[in-house]
């Protein structure tokens, strides 16, 4: 490296980044520095996970059950989105979804409002916000509440194991969740109200809406593309899951006077998870480390922001690709570590 | 008789042999990556991804452009032909790390010369073959007409990784306004996603925004504004720590230049060897010793203004006769109004 002039440091991290992203979860402008420009990449990368993982799921247990209906129907369909969208490259569809969705999309003028204050528009999404006052007590209560939650649900399974008494755990928890944050409303000086967007007109023929929350359309249209395509393969996998469940077991459950419902809740799926959990963490890898296509519809993921703005504007390559490797390595391996954690949690237990 | 002939001869082609290679090391003694290219018959240049009249290729993979005229320029002058260069496109984000990496040789890509890029990160800017600044496209109905009608919420697409980004933050602090920055890897996609009303404005360099102008669907439809809210003095750039081949490539740019000033063209270069002025004679190697400085026969720069021509044909050819840019500007002979000033070729 010194022959070719390079020098190497991790100092450049507490510098000024002085370039701007244009959609960030922290308080963040180009006054910053790259660490912090580091920092809202990585959330926008985790934002963009976590939504694919949610909605991948949904949609994969959703097609996976509905591959296995015995409605031709519905099963056809099923089988026809899966086999569509998991043999077309993830990026064509990414540019798919980002291109033909902004053509398609309503300019902020022409815009139809959804309920009177959603506006979906190819600027963004833009919907009605909470504007807090005191939110630090408020997010405290909500922590709170949810530990007091697992020392309920602790307490709970110790006395049941010990005296055999069931505790109504759920309706607790709730509660729980209610009250809490109930109080920081009335005691804790929280208050909140809701802001909708409204229409600004920037020049003669274009516009932007003001106030309100706004999801970037590279957002929407990533999400969208990744949960996609990384449904197909949980449907599979989870189709793979009930079948790979023996059909004795149904007949011997059903043979006992279990329901329908409680067979599949009972029996089936118990055993599904098993076979289920360990591939699904694979999609769950893929869509992470997927989501680095990012840069390639403005999205300011990892990539974009800190291995693509921020790596040119310093030119320490050797630096910025290995935080941002190491970054990836992390999250995977953290999902793999809670995925192995669940699995674990499902699997048999032998006494 | 016969063996000594035989000794004769194989003395002389020891001779010969060592006779060459001492040529050749005196010049690749000094310069790796001018062994490097005469060894491999061409010359390695990053272009960009397509601009038109700065490096683009045709249908048939012909790259053209002022950016391109460079590296064929270099290769006139090291290798006697100006077809023999290997162009690989590269992003903004890759070009200099395909460069420090030594993927290629030269960089000549539209890349704005600044004190961080040529001091920070082993590049050394050898000139400037296009001196541009930054602008703002807008739609013509928008009734913007001037950067003091930008708005807060205004949205920019741009180009990642470049010094637009950094640009364009100073220009709307400075005016105290909030925007929101959409940049994209390729500039095809941000075409398309201005194209789309995704953004309100692009800005790039004006010449890129003139280039680019032509791939949107209706270019009628969108105008260029006058202002312009920085300096992009753009070059070739050269790895740092080899300075024979820096010297090499800013002379080829330089040598375009001086031939536009002294009249020297691609089509009355072989004439002008008998010129009367000193200095044309000495551009078009009739006089002088100047290619041995650089590790070159004397013919180097006449390969170059036959094969590739002065810097006014390759400006008209690239960008003026494609409608990109007709006006030269800046980009005109310190003589004629310009600012394209180049040392003298002695």
């Amino acid at each position: 490296m010194e022959n070719r002039g390079i020098t190497f440091g991790y100092g450049f991290l507490s510098q000024e980044s002085s370039f701007d992203v244009q959609f960030s979860l922290i308080e963040y402008d180009g006054s910053h520095s790259y660490f912090r420009a580091y920092l809202v990449g990585l959330l926008n990368t985790i934002l963009v996970s976590v939504i694919g993982i949610i909605f991948a799921t949904i949609i994969g247990v959703v097609v996976g059950i509905a591959r296995l209906s015995s409605n031709y129907l519905i099963e056809r369909t099923a089988a026809i989105y899966v086999e569509f969208f998991r043999n077309i490259p993830l990026l064509l569809q990414i540019f798919f979804w980002y291109f033909a969705a902004l053509r398609a999309l309503p300019l902020p003028e022409k815009a139809e409002p959804m309920f009177g204050v959603f506006f979906l528009t190819i600027k963004g999404f833009f919907v009605p916000a909470f504007v807090w006052n005191n939110l630090d007590i408020f997010i405290y209560s909500v922590i709170a509440a949810i530990i007091s939650i697992v020392f309920v649900r602790l307490y709970a399974k110790k006395k049941q194991e010990n005296r055999g008494i069931q505790t109504p755990v759920l309706s607790i928890s709730i509660g729980l969740l209610i009250i809490l944050p109930l109080l920081s409303f009335l005691l804790g000086g929280v208050s909140a109200s809701i802001e909708i967007p409204v229409i600004e007109q920037l020049s003669q023929t274009s516009f932007t809406y003001k106030g309100g929350l706004k999801l970037p359309p590279e957002l929407i249209s990533l999400a969208l593309a990744l949960s996609l395509y990384t449904a197909t393969f949980i449907a599979e996998c989870v189709r793979a899951g009930v079948q790979g469940v023996s059909k004795g077991q149904k007949e011997a459950a059903a043979s006992i006077g279990l329901t329908p419902n409680q067979v599949l809740k009972l029996v089936v799926m118990p055993q599904a998870l098993r076979i289920i959990i360990p591939p699904t963490t694979n999609q769950y890898l893929n869509l992470t480390k997927n989501s680095s296509l990012a840069a390639a519809i403005a999205y300011p993921d990892l990539v974009l922001v800190f291995a693509g703005t921020a790596l040119m504007q310093t030119g320490r390559a050797i630096e910025i690709v290995s935080i941002t490797m190491l970054t990836y390595l992390t999250l995977s391996i953290t999902i793999s570590i809670f995925m192995n954690w669940y699995n674990k949690k499902i699997a048999i237990k032998e006494k | 008789m016969f063996k000594l002939v035989k000794r004769l001869t194989s003395v002389v082609a020891m001779f010969a042999v060592l006779f060459t290679f001492t040529t050749e090391t005196m010049a690749a003694k000094k310069s790796k990556t001018l062994k490097n290219t005469q060894k491999k018959g061409f010359v390695r240049c990053g272009v960009s991804q397509g601009l038109p009249g700065f490096s683009n290729a045709d249908a048939a993979g012909n790259w053209t452009g002022v950016d391109v005229d460079v590296c064929r320029a270099v290769a006139a002058a090291v290798l006697g032909d100006a077809s023999k260069v290997k162009f690989t496109p590269l992003s903004a984000k890759e070009r200099f790390t395909a460069l420090t990496s030594n993927e290629i040789d030269i960089l000549s890509r539209n890349t704005t010369w600044t004190l961080s890029r040529d001091a920070d990160i082993g590049l050394t800017f050898v000139g400037v073959n296009f001196y541009d600044g930054q602008g703002f496209m807008v739609r013509k109905n928008s009734g913007i007409s001037s950067v003091n009608d930008f708005k807060a919420g205004v949205s920019a697409c741009t180009n990642l990784g470049t010094t637009t980004e950094l640009n364009m933050r100073d220009f709307f602090n400075s005016k105290g306004i909030k925007y929101e920055p959409v940049t994209f890897e390729k500039a095809d996609e941000v075409v398309a996603a201005y194209d789309a009303g995704r953004c309100d404005t692009y800005t790039t360099d004006k010449s890129g925004l003139a280039a680019q102008r032509i791939k949107l669907s209706n270019p009628d439809d969108h105008m260029v504004l006058p202002e312009t809210i920085s300096k992009e003095p753009l070059g070739p750039v050269v790895r740092q720590g080899d300075s024979v081949w820096e010297d090499i490539v800013r002379w080829s740019l330089n040598t375009m230049i001086e031939a536009e000033e002294y009249g020297v063209t691609s089509a009355n270069a072989d004439s002008m060897k008998t010129s009367d002025n000193p200095a044309v004679k000495r551009l078009v190697g009739a006089e002088g010793e100047l290619g041995a400085a650089l590790g070159l026969d004397n013919e180097w720069s006449l390969r170059i203004i036959k094969q590739v021509g002065n810097y006014g044909e390759s400006y008209k050819r690239n960008i003026a006769d494609t409608g990109i840019l007709p006006d030269r500007g800046p980009n005109q002979l310190w003589t004629k109004g310009g600012i394209l000033y180049v040392p003298p070729a002695r």
